[in-house]
């Protein structure tokens, strides 16, 4: 039993299926591994423990009643961004220490739905606004590689607690590479969904046109099947897409032979670790040798993304966050003397200083006057990226990269330059801009700590690039390899 | 007076759509504060907007009655600003990209009409109620409103009198209630108003400052705080000073109105399209289908009133204020089978008066138009004369039933019997020599004494016309 926590989802779900073991056995073993290790990686805001074991409990009795799905029994980690009815949702956030959400994401729904057991809820940066999870209320996240190490950010608590097998898969949320950096500095598998696939009902808001959830896993196959359970038409979200459903791996073993793979030349430019482009030009040859045609593309206007998701993304959070005033849930400052007080005291006292960093950008962004120079402005150059990833894909069916310009880096070394640390987005930001699918996989090493390879997709092109990916991951080991610390 | 005033009013209309403009929580008036609020009403983290169809239905039914232009493809967009009852800080409404635009409504002043343009109108949700009293030193909020659909209707500057504000307000009033978009209920908030007024000196082109004046809640307070302003800025100019651009309160009690705040301090509200909800895009079948289901508009009723039952233009005006009356109306003539000029007397005379002093509107009233209808059949019929049938009327507004049963029940058949009626007359003169003399010896005007004096003696149920008849023979020297 003690090699439990090896075993992929695919295997867990198999394992499950043929009786091998029963949910609780496999819940009990994480929530283990979670008490065991987790004080190293600080990677999990609240355990619940106690609804875990009464939910893998459920989900044994529905597979001996002969009523379970492909996942039921599977433990994973929620980002605590989902709402969770019952159970305390953060965001990482003085402002919602205390709020226990009276509702479930859809995403949550659709788990419950499916009989998966939830371990618990993962730190993140604050709001999701970092890539470090550094700006977490509840402190920073460890790398499982290297605990001096961030493990990326937000979504930074589920990429470590992956990684660290401290669970066998968890989610996380993608608003300019919050899924798929993680993944990348903690060496999983990462994807954020085609804009409108996954419901943002109940995901708690940071950009509402970036924002979309997805799963992080250790293999390819594992986020295939997640997906399966998290995607699909939502009439709560009104920029849920209605599409008919569709089965994630259903392409998963198909040939590679002639896939047109773009590399995009303006990645390779200053700024990427050399060492960093090496992996991803090894990634390359992999694919070559595995069919795929390999060239070069240019999406001119990439580098103007970084300048307009700050725009962008600031504006629509200065919005979003508003809501959290003092008034009727989340923090409010002690004896307010008046309105105005209450609101700038709840508010000061709450948000950390990132978040009130982004909201001020932002407020300033939207402001009479600015408005054209910036959110106008930020508009206009989304869709000249769109463009240029319509452009792309006229081309090559796949667009591949480096996810993020180096391997994690030390915690407290970009704290203090906050555009350092934008940077680290500069190759995933391009993508929710234009609403693409885009997913990181593990492609190597660079001094012990992982690289991840990014592959992007055109619109709804999941199954293509899970294709992919995965005959990469038959191919290769890299996301075999696990921290040697958590072993 | 050397002095234009230019007005322009933001109407704001409270859809009667079942839920709210964006989540599924009820928008009945009057419930337990905070019980008609689910969590998208509370702006919880995480929640969602999902437009309301009917509202959208309901914004493209007024589009079409004003004969204004439906976007093909509108915008909702986020007002930004802090305020305790507005859960989320920003407020969802349209603002570069409204559902409808460029319309107009007729309006009567008098004798004359004239045409107001409505610039635009669109979707928004109304906000909570901030609470002050009650809660020593604290405020209460209730979010019960928050959501409701409203739709703001923008008129151009057209109006240059408070009287002419007041007929545009109730034009728009009507309209909307006939066609059961609001139920234009002032006093609960569903239909208010804020007026933009300026003035200047006649002649000149160039518009004068304007200050807005918000929340109007009744025509009476319109005409008033209109009237009170327009005063209040001429005098200011007259005495040298200059009108600032600000919002101003009306106080009812004090018949005047005060700033509230000035134009420098407004808020920047940092609109910007909501991202939480796509366009909104109408199709050309659902701009049909919405026009298909229109009911007869108030205009149209009158003109047909007029020609239909040759009424005139103030009674046309009149029975079709609203659809309900106009309803009453056409349902008496009906059953009468014609006389459609009494009827309208009767709807527009004893009907209306009885109503206005109970307070009660046509929907209230205890006279049917089967019982009215019964009642003026008998008028017709001769059954009763003029005066009976006041006394029928009054009857039964009492409850006492139909006309038949009362006139039954109280004796009120007319009397044509022609020896009672000259038996009266005979007592009459009997009774009245020196009057009888002095009409013979030519005072002409005392034939209506005698008329008077026969049908009291006969409690009113003479038939006139025969005992105007009798009486000129019999009162022959």
């Amino acid at each position: 039993m003690a090699e439990l926590h090896h075993l992929s989802l695919a295997e867990l779900a198999r394992g499950l299926a043929g009786g091998d073991f029963s949910s609780v056995e496999l819940t009990r073993a994480c929530l283990q591994r979670i008490e065991a290790h987790d004080r190293k990686l600080n990677s999990f805001i609240t355990v619940t423990a106690e609804q875990a074991l009464k939910q893998a409990a459920e989900a044994d009795a529905r597979r001996r009643g002969g009523d379970a799905a492909p996942l039921t029994g599977v433990p994973y980690a929620h980002k605590d961004i989902f709402c969770t009815r019952g159970v305390r949702t953060t965001c990482g956030s003085r402002m919602l220490e205390n709020f226990i959400s009276p509702y479930d994401a859809t995403v949550s729904e659709r788990f419950n739905a499916a009989g998966l057991v939830m371990l618990g809820k993962t730190n993140m940066d604050e709001f999701a606004m970092g890539s470090s999870n550094e700006t977490s209320y509840f402190g920073p996240v460890r790398n499982p590689w290297n605990t001096d190490c961030v493990p990326g950010g937000s979504s930074g608590g589920t990429a470590a607690a992956v990684a660290a097998r401290l669970a066998p898969f968890g989610t996380g949320t993608d608003t300019g590479g919050s899924i798929r950096q993680p993944a990348a500095l903690c060496g999983i598998t990462g994807i954020k969904p085609t804009y409108g696939c996954v419901s943002r009902w109940g995901m708690i808001a940071f950009a509402s046109s970036l924002d979309q959830g997805g799963p992080m896993t250790r293999t390819v196959e594992d986020a295939a099947l997640v997906l399966n359970v998290i995607c699909g038409f939502d009439p709560r979200d009104s920029t849920s897409l209605e599409r008919p459903p569709e089965d994630y791996a259903r392409d998963l073993n198909a040939s590679l032979k002639g896939l047109r793979i773009g590399l995009p030349k303006e990645y390779f430019g200053a700024g990427l670790d050399p060492a960093v482009a090496d992996a991803v030009h090894a990634a390359m040859r992999e694919f070559e040798k595995l069919g795929a045609v390999v060239r070069e593309i240019s999406l001119p206007n990439g580098h103007l993304s970084i300048p307009a998701y700050y725009v962008v993304a600031p504006a629509e959070c200065s919005s979003n966050l508003s809501r959290f005033d003092g008034v009727r849930y989340g923090h409010r400052c002690d004896k307010p003397k008046d309105l105005m007080d209450l609101y700038c005291r709840s508010r000061g006292e709450g948000f950390g200083p990132e978040v009130q960093r982004r909201i001020l950008i932002g407020t300033y962004a939207l402001s009479a006057g600015y408005y054209d120079a910036y959110y106008l402005k930020a508009q206009k150059i989304r869709r000249l990226i769109r463009d240029d990833f319509a452009r792309a894909f006229k081309e090559v069916d796949l667009i591949a990269g480096p996810t993020s310009p180096t391997t994690a880096f030390k915690i407290g070394e970009k704290t203090s330059d906050p555009v350092t640390m934008y940077l680290s987005d500069i190759y995933t930001i391009a993508v929710n801009l234009a609403g693409l699918p885009g997913m990181s996989i593990p492609a190597g090493f660079v001094n012990d700590l992982p690289v991840g390879l990014h592959i992007i997709g055109n619109y709804f092109g999941e199954a293509r690039m899970l294709n992919a990916a995965h005959q990469y991951q038959q191919a290769t080991d890299w996301h075999e390899r696990r921290p040697a610390a958590f072993a | 007076m050397n002095w234009e005033t230019v007005i322009g009013l933001e109407i704001h209309a409270q859809l009667l759509t079942r839920s709210k403009i964006f989540s599924g929580a009820p928008t009945a008036f009057g419930a337990e504060p905070n019980t008609q609020a689910c969590a998208i009403d509370l702006g919880l983290p995480g929640v969602l907007p999902v437009l309301n169809k009917e509202a959208v239905r309901m914004a493209v039914a007024f589009g079409l009655a004003v004969n204004a232009q439906i976007a093909p493809r509108s915008v909702f967009a986020r007002k930004n600003y802090f305020y305790p009852d507005l859960p989320k800080g920003y407020q969802i409404s349209q603002y570069e990209l409204p559902v409808v635009a460029r319309g107009s409504i007729r309006i009567a002043i008098g004798d004359s009409e004239k045409i107001i343009g409505i610039t635009r109108a669109h979707l928004e949700e109304d906000a909570g109620k901030s609470l002050h009293e009650d809660f020593h030193g604290m405020s209460g909020i209730d979010l019960n409103r928050a959501g409701t659909p409203l739709l703001e209707i923008v008129s151009e500057p057209d109006m240059r009198s408070a009287k002419e504000a007041v007929a545009y307000m109730k034009a728009i009033h009507q309209l909307v209630r006939y066609l059961k978009i609001c139920d234009g209920n002032m006093q609960e908030g569903s239909f208010r108003c804020d007026a933009n007024v300026s003035v200047r000196r006649r002649g000149e082109a160039k518009l004068g400052t304007r200050c807005e004046i918000k929340n109007l809640n009744s025509f009476r307070f319109v005409e008033h705080a209109i009237e009170y302003e327009i005063q209040r800025q001429i005098e200011l100019i007259e005495g040298g000073g200059k009108v600032v651009q600000e919002t101003r309160l009306y106080d009812p009690d004090k018949h005047e109105t005060r700033s509230l705040r000035a134009k420098e301090e407004a808020n920047d509200y940092r609109y910007f399209p909501d991202p939480d909800l796509l366009p909104l895009v109408i199709e050309p079948a659902f701009i049909e289908s919405v026009r298909e289901s229109l009911p007869e508009l108030p205009e149209a009723r009158r003109e047909r009133f007029m020609t239909q039952y040759a009424l005139s233009p103030y009674d046309a005006g009149v029975l079709t204020a609203s659809q309900e009356l106009a309803d009453y109306y056409e349902s008496c003539v009906k059953l009468v089978g014609g006389e459609a000029k009494l009827v309208a007397n009767w709807v527009m005379g004893d009907l209306s008066a009885f109503l206005n002093k109970e307070g009660k509107d046509i929907t209230q009233s205890p006279v049917s138009p089967e019982l009215l209808s019964g009642m003026i059949k008998r008028l017709i019929d001769k059954t009763i004369s003029g005066t009976i049938a006041k006394k029928v009327f009054e009857l039964m507004w009492a409850g006492e039933g139909d006309a038949d049963q009362i006139i039954e029940k109280h004796g009120l058949k007319q009397v044509t019997d022609t020896g009672a009626i000259e038996k009266a007359i005979a007592e009459v003169m009997a009774e009245n020599p020196t009057q009888l003399e002095q009409y013979r010896s030519g005072k002409g005007k005392l034939f209506g004494f005698f008329v008077g004096q026969v049908m009291k003696k006969m409690q009113g149920k003479a038939a006139p016309d025969q005992v105007n008849a009798l009486l000129k023979t019999k009162l022959q020297p």
